[in-house]
């Protein structure tokens, strides 16, 4: 890898932007490709790997590249500076995950609570409009508090993200998915629902819950039920 | 990709800026249970550092002797391992799977 393609590679990482670079296999000739707008043969087959999140080979005439894809980070939005919110936060930074919690109450969504966790006192329907939901976002709803849950869950459903998990019951899902029916979504988008939230692995600390939701955020965007 | 993954290249990109000299390994094809998907990515210093990882560990080593030599002589190479090979049977692969490692110098 040339210096200034390393260069070039960590500045669009830096940016958020997905790139892939093409390595030539057997002559180590390289080309650094924007998969949102190269229309070559070898830019069609990038795109591809980048949607798939997959690095991957390619025979393109008669030459073997390899597709290197660097995708933005995943993005866990949780709604509620809850104490599930925070080995929640850890858990999925770890995971790789770029973590923000929205919360209003100033006093729950502290730095001392979550060091190192980008915190947003917006109401959610107000911060997810600025800092966009898409494919690559996972949403939690913490608050049990329709006030506050509720306005992040609409754009949640309005949005492309590959999860959305909401703490609460079985009663409590139901009524949440009758509030939602009454704001015009349809039984399918109500299923994207997951609640109650995680894997039924008999969590039972915040940090056991934390671990259950991990789970089925992973199973949803890795596992072979997608 | 993950962001601890991620970091491989940018601690690749500091060591150059310090003058060292970097290679770097990336599995790049993968049969049967591989502990690491394709793409997974190794950078080695020139004093045997290294970040981020091609195997659970089982082949790390190999790939470093790889890469050192690749900053010796400026070539790429491509490495095997599996449990029907001698050699990487002795640096233990011994997962069941088999994987190849493309190491080219960071220049």
């Amino acid at each position: 890898m040339k210096r200034e393609t390393l260069t070039a590679l960590n500045e669009a990482r830096g940016k958020g932007r997905a790139i892939v670079r093409a390595v030539d296999l057997a002559t180590g000739e390289e080309v650094l490709i924007d998969p949102a707008s190269e229309k070559s043969t070898l830019g069609v087959a990038a795109a591809a790997a980048a949607r798939a999140d997959q690095s991957a080979s390619v025979e393109i005439e008669g030459r073997s590249w390899f597709l290197e894809v660097y995708n933005p980070p995943l993005d866990l939005v949780i709604i509620g500076a809850v104490h599930i919110a925070q080995p929640l936060s850890q858990m999925a930074s770890l995971t790789g995950y770029r973590v923000r919690i929205i919360d209003p109450r100033t006093a729950f969504a502290t730095v001392e609570r979550f060091p190192g966790i980008t915190l947003s006192h917006d109401w959610a329907d107000e911060a997810l409009s600025k800092a966009p939901l898409g494919p690559r976002s996972a949403v939690v709803l913490l608050t049990h508090d329709p006030k506050l849950d509720d306005p992040a869950l609409i754009m949640a459903l309005k949005s492309d993200c590959f999860y959305i998990g909401a703490l609460g019951s079985r009663k409590t899902q139901a009524t949440r998915q009758a509030r939602m029916k009454v704001q015009g979504f349809g039984e399918n988008e109500l299923t994207r629902i997951r609640g109650p939230v995680g894997l039924n692995i008999g969590a039972r600390s915040p940090a056991e819950i934390a671990v259950s939701i991990l789970a089925e955020m992973t199973q949803i965007l890795r596992g072979p039920e997608r | 990709m993950s962001a601890a993954e991620q970091d491989v290249l940018t601690t690749a990109a500091g060591w150059l800026g310090a003058g060292r000299k970097v290679a770097l390994g990336t599995v790049v094809k993968t049969w049967g249970s591989s502990p690491r998907p394709a793409g997974s990515q190794i950078a080695i210093r020139d004093d045997g550092a290294f970040i981020g990882s091609v195997s659970g560990g089982c082949v790390e080593g190999a790939v470093i002797e790889g890469a050192l030599d690749t900053m010796k002589d400026r070539k790429i190479r491509k490495l095997e391992f599996g449990v029907s090979d001698e050699q990487a049977w002795a640096v233990g692969l011994a997962c069941g799977g088999r994987i190849e490692v493309f190491v080219e110098p960071l220049s």
